[in-house]
């Protein structure tokens, strides 16, 4: 059998990852939107991970509304960004500075 | 080595691969592929640990609709990509080291007593779709619904942000097709009757 700990490592390199990939394409919205979805996956398995070794399905029903949250988010992120490049002509994060911030 | 960690070394193997590919490639379309391979590996850890539902929907929602999206809006925009990989060297040292110690930190905290157990505390139901749903309809019925106000927001919130009215739309407007009225169309014309040639 596989020990729990061998799926909370897969997370944990998961997210490292992801948080990696936030620093490498700081300019891009499209990429940083998707380390976000790869961030989610990750905790996603711990749950699942969790769930299953401790027996409760509670876990399992957290996973589930991480995912409609995430699908909303994904959503409204692009539809964001569509209006963003409609309006600008362009997704590069450090152009994105009208607001002087 | 059992079948089921030949599967896990493997899914895993894979889905740690894609991830980097997902953050490295220069092409967001590849980029976006790779996203969806790593989604597709992680729904084949998730049956391993006996989460079919989950697994299947995260085929079905991610891979079948968000990723889509995804593609979508890619190639709907025309990015010019060499400013948005500018900097990709420059932070690459930086972004290494932080992940590397975020993931040593966690590797030495998981390594220790509590997480080793390798056996489930309490056997899986035999059907995983039915006690997901027993308990999502009973405990879990309120926030079942205010998930679904969430995504019925989402759909809303998509569609207002996106919608735009065109000045050159040849779009009808059929209330002022319906109340317009005989004046506004017809024009009687007095004339004298003209003498013949």
């Amino acid at each position: 059998m596989i020990p729990l700990s061998h799926f909370l490592i897969v997370a944990a390199l998961l997210f490292s990852i992801s948080v990696a990939g936030m620093f490498l394409n700081r300019k891009n919205v499209l990429i940083l939107l998707m380390c976000i979805e790869l961030m989610l996956l990750s905790v996603n398995l711990n749950f699942v991970a969790f769930s299953h070794y401790l027996g409760d399905m509670a876990g399992q029903v957290f996973v589930f509304f991480i995912l409609t949250v995430a699908a909303a988010e994904a959503a409204i992120g692009l539809a964001i960004l569509v209006v963003l490049f409609r309006n600008r002509r362009t997704i590069n994060v450090q152009e994105l500075d009208a607001m002087k911030g | 080595m059992t079948f089921e960690q030949i599967i896990f070394y493997l899914f895993a193997g894979v889905l740690v691969t894609a991830a980097v590919g997902m953050v490295t490639v220069r092409n967001p379309v590849y980029a976006a592929l790779c996203l969806i391979l790593s989604f597709f590996t992680s729904a084949g850890l998730w049956l391993l640990l006996e989460a079919e539902f989950l697994g299947i929907v995260l085929v079905l929602v991610y891979v079948g609709a968000v990723m889509v999206l995804f593609l979508f809006v890619i190639m709907m925009l025309d990015l010019n990509l060499d400013p948005l990989k500018e900097g990709f060297a420059k932070y690459l040292p930086v972004g290494l080291l932080v992940a590397t110690v975020m993931a040593v930190e966690m590797v030495l905290v998981l390594q220790s007593g509590p997480f080793q157990t390798s056996q489930a505390a309490v056997p899986s139901p035999a059907n995983n779709t039915e006690a997901l749903g027993v308990l999502l309809y009973t405990d879990y019925v309120y926030p079942f619904e205010i998930a679904a106000v969430i995504l019925v927001v989402a759909i809303i919130a998509a569609i207002v942000l996106t919608l735009r009215r065109r000045p050159d739309s040849k779009k009808q407007d059929i209330g002022q097709q319906v109340q317009v009225r005989r004046a506004d169309r017809i024009r009687l014309v007095n004339m004298k009757a003209e003498k013949k040639a």
